[in-house]
């Protein structure tokens, strides 16, 4: 299997060139080629957002995204999303809120919220909801993901006033 | 000296016991840094890849590896034969019986690991596993435990002698070939006596159906041997690393000294991890053989199909009570489905778990218990799925019961349940079954409980429903759900509890550093319940040094003490105790410390928070940052240097959570929709150690009961075909199908535990499934139900509707 070709990504602001065959996944080539392993594998199916990244603007699961579609893309991780020193108001918000346990989902999860929030910025708890059911949790029951994403809201939009 | 800060802030300073301290794991993992298994990575790192069998059971005739080995990228394929010679083709399971790693001959169920390809990458793993050819010539299929018990075909055929006899299991005598063990509790005769003789019997079956823990990140191993100094490094998905060493060095023939057992961050586990699976002796095997690290890691279809389903237990009830509803006996058989290998993950012995835990929160005088263990060509495991051993299954039977006994005597099930619990003056309470219940107040709990819903309310507007249902004013009909558990958990004191002949102790160790600061290591491994918050929590309490500078590792076998795990909530009940006492022995120490160096006798300082004082003069102090300094860097007479202490913890007995369950459910009787608009869950687990876990705790656990109760199950066909490999078909709610809930407590300390805690992550699960079931269950009781058999998926809840007339 050596048709292999030519991809370009850039991930988290960084330009990325490797050789990848044809039917090779994006959270693959994230996970194994640029050690990139923010997202997770939960089950490869679509079912489980674990894989959850942004590409091109939208919320895909990078299990079911070959990395031949993902040729010339942007892609945000979770690694993209803050730093040490400036973390996104999700990952603050997650651990006051306790909005996470395991921890397996959680990459996914922050990424798939933090697009839900350019998207929609004042969600209803519905809304929340529906807009993270690819996202599957075991261990939170999502009570506390859903009180974190919507307390991160009010927050972003509390500091969007107060610029204004 | 006088003191700057109020005592109040010093305790706020602690972030000891009863704080909602947030956890201290977040930052790794919300910033994509965990260390999960599948993140591993090692030079030269190969990948592991299983053949498995599609077949249910069928003989294994020729396997043929060449094509596969030819393609480039393939190192090796082991097959049953190449682990022979190493004795590993077989490995002990946890439950005394033994279990194949790969095929030897035959195989006894769909998914069944065949052959192990060893490959340059996961992609050329997976080709190559297409390329092995495996010859198989199809066997009868037994997915019925009734009828694997009248069958002659021979599953095992291991486990019988030469002249057709069969031997004694590890649990004792064997009725049929197809039967592992009959494992009894209670007095027979004298329970069927009350029962035949009783005012009122209730009679029930029920099948409590497989399922699977499905944590979301799958099992998984990493092994690496060094051949150059014989040291074998094995990370993987361990809840009991410790006990995977042991097993490890008896099956491979290495001294155990020169393993090394690894978990790291582990993405939950539920129970799913607790086992030990073909893929970590086949990526140690093949470590071996190729001289360089091998990854195994499952995909989910591998998961669901091959490492550990839980429940199938077919359980048959008779209650008797007299007319004005006092229970008098209780009478309980189980046909157990343990599929191809007996691989449960129980203490040695009890081969049915905890199920003799099943006459609940009630005051029962007479019980008997029996449990048959059959062989099906069905997956093995039989794991403890977010419970102490087989608790879900009998709180779910006595939940159920009571439910069937209330119908029989025409009686509020509330009430019913009211009149029948332990009473708070009776604990310590030994049940009929044998179990001593260590503390409880059932009936400010169920009163609480009640009135926080407004149960009379309730019951009214059911009524009303019910009349407008028939007066055709609506198409929805309404259910109260109640369950009222009592774990057992906190295995276990070492004289009735081990596996594999070790005893179920745990440990903490803790050294204290000479600024002030600690690190403490536990037996103990974290699967997502926030062990470096909490116990760090509780040793804060104990030895008065801040949470905040209190480091907690687990799960490396190389630096943690030896501990028996993270499963059945014996963390806090078991190493929770080890950290108390071990801080405990801290304290001592350094309360001599403190009076050398305050120049008082020993007995003259007490302990305040974070500091000895002298007693009766509160500013004459040592502060444990200061003690801590001076047991390193003063020479003290008669004592050595240093501050550490180390607690190996066997508890005295086990602990009894308990708890009470309102789900206030609407069923569309045209869809099978269920809809929970309201769920209350008041646990008692002793002292709380840190509300917000808990809290998530109990989320987390009645979510994964709704699961379970609603629609999560492994079904098999006739073949032996799994149903629900995948998570299309496996159900997992979402956010958008899962309430919000309410949370409450009481507060019943155990009193053989050093700080009173009962441990919580389980009881909502166990509570959990009952109070969805029983929700479903009740919205039909007026329109005729009795008991019908989970999952209530909408397809079943319908058909319930269908068969009362509903639709008609
Ligand atoms: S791994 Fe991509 S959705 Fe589950
Ligand atoms: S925190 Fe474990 S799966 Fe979400």
């Amino acid at each position: 299997m050596s048709n292999k070709m030519h991809v370009k990504l850039n991930v988290n602001g960084q330009d990325h060139e490797f050789l990848a065959e044809p039917r090779e996944l994006l959270i693959y080539a994230l996970r194994e080629k640029l050690n990139i392993t923010g997202p997770h594998v939960g089950c490869e199916t679509s079912h489980c957002g674990a894989c959850t990244v942004t590409m091109n603007g939208k919320s895909v699961k990078s299990c079911t995204v070959f990395v031949a579609q993902a040729n010339g893309a942007e892609v945000t991780t979770i690694e993209g999303l803050g730093t040490p020193d400036a973390l996104h108001v999700l990952q603050e918000s997650f651990k006051e809120h306790h909005g996470l346990q395991c921890g397996f989902c959680t990459p996914g999860m922050i990424t798939r919220a933090a697009k839900l929030l350019e998207e929609n910025p004042n969600p209803t708890e519905e809304e929340v909801r529906f807009g993270i059911a690819g996202n599957i949790c075991r261990c939170t029951g999502y009570q506390n993901i859903v009180k974190s994403i919507l307390s991160a809201a009010s927050e972003l939009n509390a500091a969007k006033e107060a610029a204004q | 000296m006088k003191d700057e800060i109020t005592r109040e802030d010093r305790v706020a300073n602690l972030k000891g016991m009863g704080c909602s301290r947030k956890r201290v794991e977040d930052a790794r993992f919300t910033q994509g840094k965990g260390n999960y298994v599948d993140d591993i990575k090692l030079p030269g790192m190969l990948h592991g890849d299983f053949v498995r069998s599609p077949y249910a059971h069928a003989r294994v005739k020729s396997i043929n590896i060449d094509a596969a080995m030819a393609l480039p990228g393939v190192v090796a394929v082991l097959t049953a034969k190449d682990l022979e010679p190493l004795n590993l083709h077989w490995m002990p399971t946890l439950a005394g019986d033994k279990q194949m790693v790969l095929a030897d001959g035959k195989v006894l169920f769909q998914g069944q690991e065949v052959a192990f390809v060893v490959a340059s990458d996961r992609y050329v793993a997976a080709d190559a596993v297409e390329l092995v050819e495996v010859e198989y010539e199809e066997l009868e299929v037994i997915v019925d435990p009734f009828k694997s018990l009248q069958s002659d075909v021979v599953l095992r055929e291991d486990l019988v002698a030469e002249d057709g006899s069969i031997p004694n299991g590890a649990h004792g005598p064997r009725k049929h070939h197809n039967h592992i063990f009959t494992w009894e509790a209670g007095d027979l005769e004298a329970t069927e006596q009350v029962i035949d003789n009783a005012e009122v019997v209730a009679t029930e079956e029920m099948y409590y159906h497989r399922t699977h823990p499905c944590p979301l990140e799958t099992c998984g191993s990493v092994a690496s041997m060094d051949k150059v100094n014989g040291k074998l490094t094995l990370w993987g998905t361990f809840q009991a690393p410790h006990v995977v060493r042991t097993v490890a060095s008896l099956l491979s023939g290495i001294e155990e000294h020169n393993i090394r057992v690894v978990s790291p961050d582990i993405g939950g586990g539920f129970g799913n991890k607790v086992g030990v699976y073909p893929g970590y002796v086949c990526s140690i095997v093949a470590s071996i053989v190729t001289g360089v690290p091998v990854k195994w890691v499952e995909d989910r279809m591998e998961n669901l199909m091959s490492t550990a389903f839980a429940r199938d237990y077919w359980m048959k009830g008779k209650i008797s009570a007299t007319k004005d509803g006092k229970i008098t006996g209780l009478h309980c058989h189980v046909t157990a489905d343990h599929g191809a290998f007996d691989a449960c993950a129980d203490p040695t012995k009890f081969p049915a778990g905890f199920m003799n835990i099943c006459t609940g929160s009630y005051d029962i005088p007479v019980a008997y218990l029996g449990v048959d263990g059959v062989y099906t060509n069905k997956a093995p495991g039989g794991v403890s799925y977010r419970c102490s051993f087989r608790v879900t299954e009998a709180v779910y039977f006595i939940e159920r019961m009571i439910e069937v006994l209330a119908i029989e005597l025409n009686m509020d099930a509330a009430e019913l349940r009211r009149i029948n619990f332990i009473k708070k003056e009776q604990f310590p309470y030994t049940a009929a079954l044998g179990w001593e219940y260590d503390s409880g107040d059932y009936h400010t709990a169920w009163d609480k409980a009640l009135e926080a819903v407004d149960y009379k309310g309730l019951r009214a507007e059911q009524a009303q429903r019910v009349e407008d249902f028939k007066a055709g004013k609506t198409r929805k009909i309404m259910g109260v759900g109640l369950s009222f558990f009592t774990e057992i958990v906190g295995a276990g004191p070492v004289k009735n509890c081990d596996i594999l002949g070790m005893g179920m102790f745990d440990s903490c160790e803790i050294r204290i550093h000479p600024t002030g600061s600690a690190v403490a290591r536990l037996g103990t491994i974290s699967q997502g319940q926030g062990h470096a918050t909490t116990f760090a929590q509780i040793l804060a309490t104990e030895i008065g040094l801040s949470a905040e500078s209190i480091t907690i590792e687990e799960g490396d076998t190389d630096t943690a003490p030896y501990g028996l795990g993270t499963y059945g909530s014996r963390s806090t009940p078991v190493a929770g105790a080890a950290a108390a006492m071990a801080g405990r022995k801290i304290r001592a120490k350094a309360q001599m410390i403190a009076a050398y160096l305050l120049e008082v006798h020993d007995n003259d300082v007490e302990f305040d928070v974070d500091r000895f004082v002298v007693k009766g003069a509160p500013e004459r102090f040592k502060t444990m940052k200061e003690i801590a300094y001076a047991a390193y860097n003063q020479a003290i007479p008669g004592l050595e240097p240093g501050l550490e202490a180390v607690s190996y913890y066997d508890p005295p007995n086990m602990t009894y959570p308990f708890g009470a369950y309102v789900c206030v459910m609407d069923i569309d009787v045209d869809t099978g929709v269920p809809e929970i608009r309201r769920f209350y869950a008041l646990d008692d687990c002793g002292t709380r150690i840190n509300p917000m876990v808990i809290e998530g705790q109990i989320h987390g656990g009645l979510t994964e009961a709704l699961a379970v109760a609603l629609g999560q199950e492994i079904a098999y066909d006739d073949m032996g075909n799994v149903k629900t490999g995948t998570l299309m078909d496996f159900f997992l709610p979402t956010a958008w199908e899962v309430p919000n809930y309410e949370t409450d407590f009481t507060v019943t300390p155990s009193p053989h535990h050093p700080i009173g805690a009962k441990g919580v992550g389980e009881s909502p699960h166990v509570g959990g499934v009952p109070c969805f079931s029983n929700a479903v269950q009740d919205a039909f009781r007026p329109f005729g139900n009795r008991h019908t058999n989970m999952p209530h998926d909408h397809w079943r809840i319908w058909q319930t509707a269908n068969n009362l007339g509903m639709h008609d």
